[in-house]
């Protein structure tokens, strides 16, 4: 039985184990002499795991059913795996520039890495509630990382007030449910809620788990913490935040909209729907004033979620996958994006103006060839990726019924696709002469290049994740 | 005779003075952190309530867990707090206003 179980929480178990490991060995030896090989170490663990987990087939659960290991999670899983070790790996190098080489940051990584796995893999509000902190707790604590600057601080207070806030939300969302339903297993809760004839107590329950999770994907209107918290923090772990804590928050709203409400799609059709326009208008229009791009790259990530959003609340398995290859995209196109972001610098401090990039394509013609790509990539502009995602989700959403959401989608792609051509168009017809400087690291320049070359190549056969997505969200929804 | 509803009412109560704790509050950051506790403590009356009620021990457990991570969670926010005073000078809501989001 117990041999069983933790044969299913392996990968947690040794990446947890892993971790506490590391900060002893740290603290009582080199302390933060130590930080890079550790930032490779767990870099080369996550994508050891990654790789791991990507190859196992067999489905499992653990703890009675708290816990699931299904091809759901594993996508999810793999994909979160990738991106925080390709994160470690850009942000060596800028977090040692800017003085922040603390050897805490790759264990708090790893840890929060543990939690999203925990995350996506929860049969039950238990784990759901314990991973969630998990990760949350961690990233609190990398947001104020340069906790000699006002800014990362504030940034870390903003996102810790409003975090615990979503928490205390879900919990007393998970504390009806359990209530209502009698239970905290995801199965146990399916039976009680059947379509239609929903609990008072339950339907009360699932609009508060759905605030609490809109906060973590940061979903409009719940988004007013996204955009101070990606300013405030260093900028590599702001990339951090844009990648895998999207795609486990995401990947745990469609575990608890699917595996716990799957029987009641209906009741909670029309909030998601909500949500997604809110999120991808408000992400649209609000980006177009920003001069710094870490903030308008948070308006960009609150757009995405509700395109990514508009695949689940199509309510059908096709939804789920679409909205699964969304996720794998955004999270390849933001890691090649904010490997160059975290770059920018002029005399040493780092850059986020926008401006500063003018003319930036005669100084550096194959980076800004790459970012011209992410930035046509990421706006959905037909030869790349990104518009197969769009085009992927915008479809599940007719195949769902919700044609009107569609076209909506489509006219809020075309606004938001102004601000991304607007840098495109400042690094090549810029005014003033580029004075701003990249130095990269060959690990960042290995992400840039590689996901800008993916978001070309890609278009071929999306590097087969279609089949992979597929049979995770059949796992899940059936 | 106290039945489960009064138990459920005092939570509710609990929990919506917690969020206008949150809202409401323009003096000091120590009164938000007052506040979140309060929410999660409220969740806590729910669980242990509606275990009771069930005749179920999951309830329980769960609540054992909230308590947990409440104090976590405590820690660093105080933690932060501190490293924000550190910088600022201030624990003032109003003053948390270097960036305007």
């Amino acid at each position: 039985m117990i041999a069983n179980d933790i044969q299913t929480i392996l990968p947690e178990l040794l990446l947890s184990v892993f971790a506490m490991l590391a900060l002893i060995g740290a603290v009582y030896t080199g302390k933060d002499k130590l930080t890079l090989p550790l930032t490779w170490a767990t870099a080369a663990i996550m994508a050891l795991m990654a790789l791991w987990i990507g190859t196992t087939n067999e489905s499992a659960t653990a703890f009675n059913g708290m816990f699931l290991s299904d091809a759901y999670a594993r996508f999810a899983k793999v994909a979160i795996l990738i991106a925080a070790a390709a994160i470690l790996v850009a942000g060596a190098e800028p977090m040692a520039r800017r003085g922040l080489a603390k050897f805490e940051y790759p264990i708090l990584i790893a840890l929060a890495t543990v939690g999203m796995m925990v995350m996506v893999s929860a049969g039950d509000l238990m784990s759901l509630y314990m991973g969630l902190e998990l990760q949350s707790l961690s990233l609190y604590v990398v947001a104020s990382m340069n906790r000699d600057s006002v800014k990362s601080t504030e940034a870390g207070m903003k996102y810790f007030v409003l975090g615990a806030l979503s928490s205390g939300l879900l919990l007393y969302g998970a504390s009806l449910v359990y209530g209502y339903a009698g239970t905290t297993l995801f199965t146990g809760i399916i039976s009680a809620a059947s379509d239609g004839q929903l609990a008072l107590g339950l339907l009360v329950g699932l609009v508060f788990v759905s605030a609490g999770l809109a906060f973590k994907i940061s979903a409009v209107p719940f988004h007013m913490w996204t955009p101070d918290v990606y300013e405030g923090s260093p900028t590599p772990v702001t990339a951090f935040f844009a990648t895998a804590p999207k795609l486990a928050a995401m990947g745990l709203f469609a575990r608890v909209l699917y595996d716990a409400f799957g029987a009641a799609v209906s009741d909670w059709q029309q909030v998601i729907t909500i949500l997604a326009v809110l999120s991808m208008f408000l992400g649209a229009i609000a980006a177009i004033g920003q001069t710094n791009i870490k903030r308008l790259m948070a308006y960009s990530s609150i757009a995405h979620m509700g395109f990514a959003l508009l695949g689940l609340a199509s309510g059908t398995e096709y939804g789920v996958q679409a909205m699964l290859v969304y996720m794998a995209i955004y999270l390849t196109m933001n890691v090649g994006t904010f490997a160059f972001i975290m770059s920018m610098e002029r005399d040493g401090k780092p850059v986020t103006d926008i401006a500063a990039l003018n003319q930036f394509s005669k100084v550096e013609p194959l980076k800004a060839l790459a970012m011209l790509v992410l930035l046509f990539s990421l706006a959905g502009v037909p030869p790349m990726v990104g518009f197969f995602g769009k085009l992927y989700v915008l479809n599940a959403a007719v195949q769902g019924g919700l044609t009107w959401l569609a076209v909506a989608g489509v006219v809020a792609s075309v606004i938001g696709a102004f601000y991304y051509l607007r840098i495109v168009y400042f690094m090549y017809f810029g005014e003033t002469e580029s004075n701003v400087e990249t130095p990269m690291s060959p690990g960042a320049w290995v992400m840039l290049m590689g996901s800008a070359a993916i978001m070309v190549l890609g278009v071929v056969n999306l590097f087969g994740i279609e089949g992979a997505a597929a049979a995770a969200a059949q796992a899940l929804v059936n | 005779m106290v039945g489960l509803e009064h138990y459920l009412g005092l939570a509710g109560a609990l929990f919506v003075i917690g969020i206008f704790g949150l809202f409401l509050n323009r003096k000091n950051v120590i009164i938000l952190l007052m506040s979140i506790e309060l929410m999660l403590l409220s969740v806590n009356i729910n669980l242990v309530a509606f275990s009771s009620f069930l005749g179920d021990l999951v309830g329980q457990v769960f609540t054992l867990f909230v308590l947990t991570v409440a104090a976590a969670e405590a820690a660093i926010g105080l933690a932060i707090l501190v490293s924000f005073f550190r910088n600022r000078g201030t624990i003032a809501v109003e003053d948390v206003n270097v960036m305007k989001g």
